[in-house]
């Protein structure tokens, strides 16, 4: 996708969205919820894969960033009841993103396996900190925040999102990002630095995933820390494995088709970890650029 | 002072299952270089297989005798072994020669596969279990500090598989071979050596490891469910990384020294609600100051 056509979905998106949102009121609560769900998996899938898929840092901490944007927009249209909504998505994002220089810094000299655990800890210690904080709830977390996310804001979020991480790949400096994926020695002699590119990633990357937590908590009304755990990433993750690491129309289906699924299978419930834990073995033995990618990338992975 | 070695003494209890555990990992990462993210849930197998063979549900062994306990901790083991070298047939040795985010990703399917299989209704359910008692337990008393047997069965057990490890690792045949293909795989398998086969021997050798440790743990613990290696298994990990991951000394240094810290802040007021985040909070740090671990050497990676 080039930018300019680029933009011109992310206007009809948000056209979409402002259409979708105005007749929303007369559909089945039921059905707009599923929808709102889809639009944050989006959301969260999509800003994984800045970071797993185009720049290659396997992450596992995702749920953590969510969290810290849930709670942190959360409290504030608490305290605030006044507070304009995109107001709380944008300091959640923030928040959000500040925790993402934290976690991504310390990451930096970190590869492959190290810093999958090393997120999945910072992962498991943004949860320890939520569950022990009283200003946050403890273990209960918050409870009764006003239902402020509607089929518009998601849909806008998630159309801003897909924008913002295209565009950012596909400009020239996001090149960097490929090229950190593919050879982090070579691109460093080239005078690309991974460091920066990484930490760039995880900031963008963490900004979108509190935005979608914020999303998260203004919609299910209610946050608490267990619900982010070390699954909850998987989850994510899945998405992102499945949909193809690094292409963004692939994790856009599988955010879709996974969220959708298990609404579909409610009687195999019990499977669903199962068959999720099957996909991705049989996955990257059978298929590891993704399920629903239809041509090998071009640009040969090294 | 009391309080100190109470402490000190769960510490070290708690560290040498750690220890046992992290040991597992690092063997593996030695010989394949990535972690076997599904490593605590053969933990978890073998508390299980202990579960099932111990004398309230199999009627073999006489209860709360060691001669059963020696012979349920063997055949747990044993069963572990198995599934260990199942696992790296089934699922990590296709993959041997692709990128390392690929075996890692598969590592992570195949953790998640163990943990919600045996979650299921059908197969042993997601509901906590009582552990049963394998020996006698005692508690002894001195003075103000108390000491259960269980845990110097623990610290025993322990150091004799150590020194067992090390001897395999350092003084057989095997074990040289082991060291050989850790070190530069394709000049072992010149040099004769049938690299599938010890690959193999790593994996059932931790997974032997990872069961006893998985009994231990069990015994300590409240009871035991599908999801419980995952905590001893993220520490234990930690452990191994904060020893040096593919040094075996250093692991079980790691796993002692991870252990004595929960417990010590685990008694600390303020701190022991943060109990969970401890061990990563010290992961963080050494990679940060001393990335290669307290044992490990450093090493500069060749274009």
């Amino acid at each position: 996708m080039m930018p300019a056509p680029a933009r011109r979905w992310l206007f009809a998106a948000l056209a979409a969205a402002l259409v979708v949102s105005w007749f929303s009121a007369s559909f089945n609560r039921y059905y707009l919820g599923v929808a709102i769900d889809v639009g944050i998996n989006i959301i969260l899938a999509v800003s994984l894969n800045l970071i797993n898929g185009h720049t290659g840092q396997f992450s596992l901490g995702h749920a953590g960033f969510m969290a810290v944007g849930g709670f942190i927009a959360a409290k504030l249209t608490l305290l605030t009841t006044l507070a304009f909504f995109p107001v709380s998505l944008l300091v959640g994002g923030i928040v959000a993103a500040l925790a993402g220089i934290i976690v991504g810094v310390p990451c930096l000299r970190l590869r492959g396996d190290y810093l999958a655990i090393v997120t999945l800890g910072f992962g498991e210690i943004i949860r320890v900190i939520f569950q022990n904080s009283q200003a946050f709830g403890a273990a209960t977390g918050l409870t009764g925040i006003p239902e402020r996310t509607t089929i518009f804001w998601t849909f806008g979020a998630a159309a801003v999102t897909v924008y913002v991480v295209t565009s950012l790949v596909n400009s020239t400096y996001g090149r960097g990002f490929v090229c950190v994926r593919d050879d982090e020695v070579a691109a460093s002699a080239i005078g690309v630095s991974p460091t920066r590119y990484k930490v760039t990633a995880f900031v963008v990357g963490a900004f979108f995933a509190g935005v979608g937590g914020a999303l998260y908590a203004h919609h299910k009304t209610v946050m608490q820390p267990d619900g982010f755990n070390f699954l909850r990433s998987i989850d994510i993750v899945v998405m992102v494995i499945l949909g193809g690491m690094g292409r963004t129309a692939g994790v856009i289906v599988a955010a879709i088709v996974l969220t959708l699924l298990p609404e579909f299978l409610r009687e195999f419930a019990s499977y669903r970890m199962i068959l999720y834990a099957l996909l991705i073995i049989g996955l990257m033995l059978a298929r590891p650029e993704g399920l629903f990618v239809l041509k090998k990338r071009k640009t040969a992975g090294a | 002072m009391d309080w100190f070695l109470q402490q000190l003494i769960n510490g070290l209890a708690l560290g040498s299952i750690y220890a046992l555990i992290a040991l597992g990992y690092t063997m593996v990462y030695g010989v394949l270089r990535f972690i076997n993210f599904a490593h605590c849930d053969v933990m978890m197998l073998g508390a299980f297989a202990a579960y099932f063979l111990a004398p309230p549900k199999a009627h073999i062994f006489p209860a709360e005798s060691y001669i059963g306990a020696v012979a349920i901790i063997i055949l747990s083991a044993a069963f572990c072994t198995v599934i260990g070298i199942l696992i790296e047939f089934l699922a990590y040795r296709p993959l041997r020669r692709r990128p390392k985010v690929t075996a890692l990703i598969t590592a992570i399917g195949v953790s998640l596969f163990l943990e919600f299989t045996c979650q299921h209704q059908a197969v042993f359910g997601a509901a906590t279990k009582p552990f049963p008692k394998l020996i006698p337990e005692h508690d002894f008393q001195h003075g103000p500090i108390s000491v259960n047997s269980n845990d110097i069965c623990v610290l025993a057990v322990t150091t004799l598989l150590l020194v067992l490890l090390w001897w395999i690792v350092r003084r057989t045949k095997v074990g040289i071979a082991m060291r050989a293909v850790s070190f530069n795989e394709s000049a072992a398998a010149l040099m004769g050596i049938n690299c599938n086969r010890i690959i193999s021997f790593t994996f059932g050798l931790g997974s032997a490891l990872a069961a006893v440790a998985g009994i231990f743990y069990a015994m300590r613990a409240p009871g035991i469910e599908p999801l419980m290696g995952i905590q001893p298994g993220l520490r234990a990990f930690i452990a191994a990384v904060v020893g040096g991951i593919g040094n075996l000394p250093g692991a079980a240094l790691g796993g002692l020294l991870i252990g004595l810290l929960e417990t010590f802040a685990g008694g600390i007021p303020g701190l022991s609600n943060y109990r969970d985040g401890i061990a990563f909070a010290i992961l963080i740090l050494i990679l940060l100051f001393k990335p290669a671990g307290l044992l490990g050497k450093a090493q500069v990676e060749k274009v």
